[in-house]
């Protein structure tokens, strides 16, 4: 009998289609899985918050009757995913990885949610995160943290360390995340799987429960790049319950990741960015890199230098812009409409009821960003920190623009270092330099993806390959060429 | 660890005002903390003020997209009750709140 776990998700679809297995057999395989490995806050990889064994072996009974019936399916029907917390799922609970949002349960789907569901996609659950996305580590999940299936000691990236863990240890093909200022990627490369961030706006953002809206994009994880391309054209495209969401054709990255399989980059030219390397990064990481630069140079691209000189500022305009947008995104959190509710006994005002659940319910990452946030905004501090970083937001833009106008692809590690261990980092700052690479695509809204690139002391490196806005299809040649020439490294078991 | 310079930028003081402004009831070992965790990263941050950027246009925004409106149609909103199911209080099928004025006399 076939590893039904180990498949990729379009050989799945296809068995599905075919007869060969049931979607019922591949969920319950998958349901098997989480039950061995996945464990829970105290022991196991725990990327699962909630698992929906009877929503999933609906969902999966219901293709299999689709496909008894005759009736055409789509490229991922019958396929398993898992869905990271931030995205509401309806009449299944939602918590964004908070205490304030415990025992919630959605009332609506988001976009996301409902295209999965209509492309055939069967939603296993709902997986651990740092609160409100807010970390490079899931360590910040109220709920405890997930643990790298490479080495159950490590993190396994944030703030979607449990849809990248799930993927990575077998437990779903696919999973969602959401990244702000790397939080696909990072995990993604810390985990040795794919995972893309969208243009800014190709994928809708109604119903992420949002976190700094100007930078907030779902997108996909998978274990190949076909895989992720599949995923990626099941849930982008315009949605008018999103008035950010862009209005254009979905880029055809399926087609170009079959064409990057071919392994020809001849003719593409690849900038290497100065500023995201070198200081900062492990040696091991960069060695990692520039094996796989001259990969891409094997397989015919040309690589060329660029220099973005804004980048070296993007750390700064990040951590002033992000908690900004969010200690206004957080006030909806006023202990009124839903979630937690603390001290209301009847002596208590509405502000201090306010104040008292915002206190028990948000952790200490949650409450940092909201105060910096606070303190960027308010009178006579605003135009020195949050102005000044819409500024160099920019010139970041524009050191993009000047670099596309030379290349057509830019690449960097993905992360600089390997997986670190739970509870190594405890400086917020420190932590923040997780995102060092992956900060200036976020402020420009440009697409990106991670792929394996290989291991430095035995933990997965990432190869990020940045495209200009909405050329994401170019990121899924590159990366599939890359794939074709250097096979991803396999977890040990 | 405290950095070089002798007075934090940010106070204690600083960090009370700050919570009060974001409705957040932080306990007095919280305000010790986040002086220091927020001197720090504020002091990273306070970076942004070395380019020059006099002659740049601040961006909001990575789309630049205006006044998108949708038709004005009368659509179906969610039902009152499964949006009341998840809040923390209910009465008479609205969401109770605890008392908003002082009660004088």
């Amino acid at each position: 009998m076939t590893d039904l776990i180990r498949l990729t998700a379009a050989e799945t679809a296809a068995k599905v289609a075919t007869g060969e297995v049931s979607a019922v057999e591949v969920a319950q395989a998958h349901l098997d899985r989480i039950a061995e490995v996945d464990g829970g806050e105290h022991g196991g990889v725990h990327a699962f918050l909630h698992v929906d064994t009877d929503g999933a072996l609906a969902a999966a009974k219901a293709i299999d009757g689709k496909r008894a019936a005759g009736e055409e399916l789509g490229p991922l029907a019958g396929v398993p995913l898992a869905m990271k917390d931030v995205v509401v799922t309806r009449g299944l609970p939602t918590t964004s990885g908070s205490k304030i949002l415990q025992g919630w349960i959605p009332p609506y789907d988001a976009t996301i949610t409902t295209r999965i569901k209509d492309a055939g996609i069967v939603m296993l659950g709902k997986t651990n995160m740092d609160e409100f996305a807010m970390g490079s580590s899931t360590e910040n999940s109220a709920y405890g943290p997930t643990r790298n299936p490479w080495d159950q000691t490590k993190i396994p990236g944030g703030s979607s360390g449990g849809s990248s863990a799930a993927v990575a240890a077998f437990e779903a093909p696919l999973s969602i995340g959401t990244d702000t200022g790397g939080s696909i990627r990072q995990p993604a490369a810390v985990t040795g799987i794919v995972g893309h961030k969208p243009t800014y706006g190709a994928v809708s953002r109604y119903g992420l429960i949002a976190f700094s809206s100007s930078l907030d994009q779902a997108g996909p994880f998978a274990r190949t790049v076909l895989d992720t391309a599949l995923l990626y054209e099941a849930i982008a495209g315009h949605d008018p319950l999103d008035s950010t969401s862009l209005d254009v054709p979905v880029a055809p990255v399926v087609a170009a990741a079959r064409e990057g399989a071919n392994g020809d980059l001849a003719g593409v030219k690849v900038g290497v960015i100065r500023e995201l390397g070198g200081e900062g990064y492990e040696p091991g990481v960069t060695a990692a890199f520039e094996a796989a630069v001259a990969t891409l140079k094997g397989l015919g691209a040309e690589i060329v230098e660029v220099s973005c000189h804004s980048f070296d500022y993007a750390l700064a305009a990040y951590y002033l812009i992000a908690p900004s947008e969010c200690s206004s995104n957080l006030a909806r959190f006023d202990a009124v409409r839903y979630g937690l509710r603390v001290g209301d006994d009847g002596n208590n005002s509405l502000e201090d009821v306010m104040s008292l659940t915002r206190e028990a319910g948000f952790g200490p990452e949650v409450k940092r960003r909201i105060m910096i946030g606070t303190y960027a905004l308010s009178s006579g501090y605003y135009d020195a920190y949050y102005g000044q970083a819409q500024k160099v937001r920019r010139l970041i833009a524009d050191d993009f623009n000047k670099a596309f106008a030379q290349v057509d692809v830019l690449v960097s590690p993905t992360a600089p270092t390997v997986a670190f261990g739970i509870g190594e980092v405890l400086d917020p700052l420190t932590m923040y330099k997780n995102d060092l690479a992956t900060l200036p695509a976020s402020l420009a809204g440009v697409p990106a993806i991670s792929v394996p690139a290989g291991l430095s002391e035995g933990l997965p490196v990432g190869l990020q390959i940045i495209a200009p806005t909405l050329q994401d299809d170019r990121c899924f040649k590159v990366a599939a060429a890359f794939e074709s020439a250097s096979p991803f490294p396999e977890i040990p078991s | 660890m405290p950095d070089s310079h002798l007075s934090p930028r940010v106070s204690t003081s600083d960090v009370a005002h700050l919570a009060r402004l974001a409705r957040l009831a932080v306990t007095d070992a919280e305000l010790d903390t986040f002086a220091q965790q927020l001197d720090v990263i504020l002091g990273a941050v306070a970076r942004v003020a070395e380019l020059d950027v006099a002659d740049v246009q601040p961006m909001s925004h990575a789309v630049a997209l205006t006044n998108v409106f949708r038709p004005d149609e009368v659509r179906p909103s969610l039902p009152r009750e499964d949006v009341l199911a998840g809040a923390p209080a209910v009465e008479d099928d609205k969401f109770r709140v605890p008392r908003i004025l002082a009660e004088e006399a």
